[in-house]
């Protein structure tokens, strides 16, 4: 008896996103003509969302094992082990295409997602970020095409933090940070990548495999209803227009009864009767079964008229393919499945014997006691297909000279004080509370350093010693602007820069997760970006010793064939042996020492200087062109050396403050860094030889940290430093009270030298600190 | 001496009022389920922050039904010492336990900050060791924490010098501007008129510990474990 054959044709085929050669692969596994409910099966696995077909033979070039990497890509969440038997489940994953059609859902469910990635695997989650891109909200920032874009791009940002905040916030994660920029190639198509971080004892992780014949498969969590029916289809091609009637297929999220699943998950756990767990996230209960059959060398054998449903008449096509939220699969110990519902039950919970686990390596779908679907797990998962996509030769997208009217405008006199102004409004690097402070940030009494520094941090309860306890440091970055100049190298520096931000805490990164997000990858010019990107991050992470644990690939992030920049979203965690020693980005108090480590800015050379200039923030907003490439010197064992540095400055406590030199450069760092106490500076930075003073002000270089320590400390830190082959420190200036300096150094030409910068804390905060908000909170009352 | 913290479903500061009382106390800790009607001879009761039963309906509405909220309105009009934080409060309102009502905040989202607060009486077993007058650092994490009670039960509490807290500036001026949600007459806590349950939306439960940012919540614990300790 085999499930009755659809009649297929080319229609049928295309609406279900398969090829006509996938076709043909489809009945060799089976040996027949699939039904229905078998072509739906096969759309959604072998979808790129959920087969990452066109990605797998690229991801495999990444490094993913070190001492302390208990669990690498594959499972639901990475793990690492961070010391006193605490391991640490994190993972990044996108929400885009359903943020798009349909923001506070999309992203409040991109979060529910992550969160079940975590605690399926025995961690209770600890932490969220979010590394969000928008097109651009302000109209001093938006081109003439821009525009009569502003009003939905406004609307799909408050959409998008409503639903972050909902779900998070009732669920009781706190946020912990992450990163908001804007660019034009994001207005038709949004980024919400979600982070996840959760603790879990090394030995109570859980797996999402099956194992155990005859041992029963039961279905927990919401009912099943129609929404988001082939959703993974639908994050696997590109938006045209139309798009928005999709709306259907994003899901509906329910925080409240996430957070009765955890409480419920975790205590089902803890009885030992539950063998294997996975959550029905993208393809439902089609994905959970058939991995965790796969995963376990065994078959699955489901009912669904078993199935908690909501809606009445649902077929077999529908229930497996529904990605209602809020549902987990477990497969629990024959003979000790009523420990595991009764707590279920306790939670108010639907939890419902729906299946079993089988020898056979089949998934088999029962409705109505009819056989629905009978497949070889493995024809769905490992033997999906992988694509060895045509990689065309990457191109310069823009010239690499700076332009003549750049040029020509550089050597005209500028008033500095109102260019540094004009970058801290610009939304790429004013402030975020308008976004931050929706988040609760402080539930679960961990926060050490919530949004707004460098990275997040929170201690770990019950480890360390009383009191100095270990700590957990976490930061996102990736600049699309500068893959998009150079895809390898801007992945490279997503790297390095998501590193330095953890070490500036103190903290030793230690891992990575990623979300890749690029365009369509049936355009070779787009596999070409993926392929480089990946290369990029392969090399950084090796070198920086912060191996892969998993995350994420969206491809087809493209409106009507106009592609994203090329996005690679690095998530990196580092630990802390003693949180208490961590470091903070606000300069403490007046009357300190001011460094700049790292690589040498006094090397740089003018005409190099000058390419990279162009893909700087002073270039895009003062100077409304783009140019050139990313930084191009990064050494990656001077980004190492560096991080070492400020791990070793922060254990011996010699430092007030630390904080990476990136969007803005060193002015825009240096002003930041005196907002939240009103700590100003009076520094001189280095001049770049035969350049303009604007490089030295706000360009922005490779692997360069400042940092604060009193006098007392100054010769103790310039050893430390200086004791690193790649790394040196230029001491330029000191902190001072209320007033904001910065000159440049002799060396340059004689009417760029004396005070370029010159006004006082206050005049600087109100532009960074309004900006979004004269923008959003106007939005309200529209 | 034994601290009951109460636990619904969607409670989420429960763990972190547990941890305070447990690890920062030192004193001896139980949860109570929402769905029974023993508070097991718990000597004080906390009720914790969160979203208990999703805060559908109306924040609190759900919650004030429970076995468990019902033993609790019996304990304190004996006497007993309750206090909640947050959502606590929230459901304290709801209860009847305090008067009034919290309504969104006036600017409509979700807040999470650390505001000022200026201790206006110290003659409630909360607050008894901090001084009047005394400007505390707490965080907020709320949507509706705007305090709402008609002219006349304003004019109790302010007459029964029931207003534990207002929101002021880092100096301890009550200003408009230093009000974050819109709450009456700057409204962040109260008593009842038997002085023995008390409502904040500040979470002291987050700031009892130096690491996190501030330590001054720790004033409000310790006034409740010494009131505790002198009572037994």
């Amino acid at each position: 008896m085999a499930p009755s054959p659809t009649t297929i044709t080319p229609e049928l085929l295309q609406q279900h996103g398969i090829t006509a050669g996938e076709y043909q692969r489809i009945e060799a596994a089976l040996g027949r003509v699939p039904s229905l409910t078998e072509l739906g099966i096969y759309s959604v696995m072998w979808s790129e969302h959920c087969s990452y077909k066109s990605s797998r033979v690229h991801l495999k070039r990444l490094p993913t094992e070190s001492a302390r990497v208990v669990q690498g890509p594959g499972e639901n969440a990475g793990i690492i082990d961070v010391g006193d038997g605490w391991a640490c489940a994190f993972k990044i994953e996108s929400h885009n295409h359903p943020s798009y059609i349909e923001p506070f859902q999309g992203a409040a469910t991109g979060v529910g997602g992550i969160l079940r990635d975590i605690f399926t695997m025995g961690a209770r989650p600890l932490a969220v970020m979010d590394s969000l891109r928008f097109g651009p909200v302000r109209e001093e920032e938006a081109s003439e095409a821009d525009k009569p874009l502003l009003h939905k791009n406004q609307s799909i940002l408050e959409g998008v933090v409503h639903g972050i905040a909902a779900y998070g916030n009732c669920f009781g994660v706190p946020n912990l940070g992450g990163e908001t920029k804007f660019e034009s190639c994001y207005s038709g198509n949004p980024l919400v990548n979600a982070f996840a971080l959760g603790l879990v004892r090394r030995d109570e992780i859980f797996y999402a495999k099956a194992t155990g014949v005859g041992n029963p498969v039961i279905y927990v969590g919401a009912k099943t209803g129609r929404d988001g029916i082939h959703g993974a289809t639908m994050a696997s091609e590109e938006f045209k227009e139309g798009s928005e009637q999709k709306r259907p297929n994003v899901q509906v999220g329910d925080p409240f009864m996430e957070k009765l699943l955890l409480e419920a998950c975790l205590e089902a756990m803890k009885t030992g009767a539950v063998v294997g767990i996975q959550d029905m996230g993208a393809a439902g209960l089609t994905s959970s079964s058939c991995e965790m059959g796969a995963r376990g060398g065994v078959g699955i054998d489901m009912d669904l008229d078993k199935v908690p449903q909501r809606e009445t008449g649902m077929n077999a096509y529908e229930l497996m393919l529904s990605e209602s939220q809020e549902r987990m699969l477990l497969v629990a110990e024959k003979g000790r499945e009523d420990e595991v519902l009764k707590v279920f039950t306790k939670w108010g919970l639907d939890g419902v014997i729906v299946g079993e686990v089988i020898a056979e390596p089949r998934l088999r779908i029962w409705r109505n006691g009819v056989l629905e679907a009978d497949i070889p797990n493995t024809s769905l998962t490992d033997e999906a297909p992988k694509y060895h996509r045509p990689v065309g030769e990457w191109k310069a997208p823009v010239p690499v000279d700076p332009p003549a009217e750049v040029l020509e405008a550089l050597k005209q006199p500028r008033d500095y004080t109102a260019d540094l102004k004009k970058l801290l409004a610009g939304s790429n690097i004013c402030s975020k509370r308008w976004v931050y402070e929706q988040y609760d940030s402080m539930v679960q009494t961990n926060t050490v350093e919530g949004p707004g520094g460098e990275a997040g941090v929170m201690r770990i309860k019950d480890s360390g010693a009383p009191g100095h306890e270990r700590g957990l440091a976490m930061a996102l970055a990736g600049n699309g602007r500068w893959c998009y100049l150079d895809p390898k190298l801007g992945a490279m520096q997503a790297v390095a820069e998501a590193a330095r931000k953890v070490a500036c805490t103190g903290a030793t990164p230690v891992a990575t997760t990623n979300c890749l997000n690029f365009g369509n990858p049936e355009k070779p010019e787009i596999m070409a970006q993926l392929s480089a990107a990946i290369d990029g991050m392969a090399e950084a992470c090796r070198a920086l010793g912060a191996p892969v644990t998993g995350g994420n690939v969206s491809l087809y992030n493209e409106t009507r064939g106009e592609g994203i920049y090329p996005t690679p979203v690095i998530g990196i965690v580092g630990v802390l042996d003693d949180v208490t020693k961590a470091v903070g980005s606000d300069f403490q108090r007046a009357g300190e020492e001011i460094f700049l480590i790292g690589s040498d800015i006094a090397t740089e050379i003018a005409p190099i200087a000058l390419k990279s200039f162009g893909s700087s923030e002073f270039a895009k907003l003062v100077l409304g062109k783009i140019w050139g490439n990313p930084p191009n010197h990064l050494e990656l064992d001077g980004a190492a050396q560096l991080n070492q540095c400020l791990v070793k400055l922060a254990a011996e406590g010699l430092i007030t403050t630390a904080f990476d030199v990136n969007d803005g450069g060193i002015a825009v760092a240096l002003a930041e860094a005196s907002f939240g106490k009103g700590i100003g500076v009076n520094a001189e930075v280095i001049p770049i030889a035969d350049a303009p003073v604007e490089l030295s002000l706000f360009g922005e270089y490779a692997s360069q940290v400042v940092i604060t320590c009193s006098s007392e400390n100054a010769e103790k830190v310039r050893d430390i430093v200086f004791g690193y082959s790649e790394l040196t420190a230029h001491r330029i200036g000191e902190t001072v009270i209320d007033t904001f300096t910065i000159s440049v150094a002799s060396g340059i030409a004689a009417d760029a030298q004396g005070k370029v910068i010159s006004c006082t804390v206050n005049e600087l905060r109100k532009p960074w600190a309004t900006s979004l908000d004269t923008v959003l909170e106007a939005e309200v009352f529209v | 001496m034994k601290f009951g913290v109460l636990v619904f479903p969607g409670s989420n500061c429960d763990q972190d009022t547990y941890h305070v009382i447990a690890e920062v106390a030192k004193q001896p800790v139980t949860f109570l389920w929402h769905d029974s009607a023993s508070l097991e001879n718990c000597d004080a009761i906390l009720v914790p922050g969160g979203f208990a039963y999703g805060d559908y309906l109306r924040t609190g509405a759900i919650a004030r039904f429970s076995p468990v909220m019902q033993s609790v309105k019996k304990f304190a009009a004996d006497g007993g010492l309750v206090m909640g934080i947050c959502n606590g409060f929230q459901i304290l309102c709801e209860s009847g336990l305090l008067p009034g009502a919290l309504m969104r905040n006036a600017g409509l989202r979700y807040i999470c900050k650390q505001v000022h607060l200026r201790t206006e009486t110290t003659v409630t077993p909360f607050t008894h060791l901090l001084k009047k007058g005394q400007v505390l650092q707490l965080p907020i994490g709320h949507m509706e924490g705007n305090y709402f009670c008609d002219d006349a039960t304003l004019a109790t509490l302010q007459r029964e010098d029931r207003v534990v807290f207002r929101y002021a500036t880092p100096e301890g001026d009550v200003t408009a501007a230093a009000n974050p949600n819109g709450s009456r007459d700057n409204i962040a806590g109260i008593v009842n008129e038997g002085r023995n349950v008390l409502g904040m939306m500040p979470h002291p439960d987050r700031s009892s510990e130096a690491l996190l940012g501030s330590a001054d919540g720790w004033g409000i614990f310790g006034s409740l474990v010494d009131s505790l300790a002198a009572k037994a």
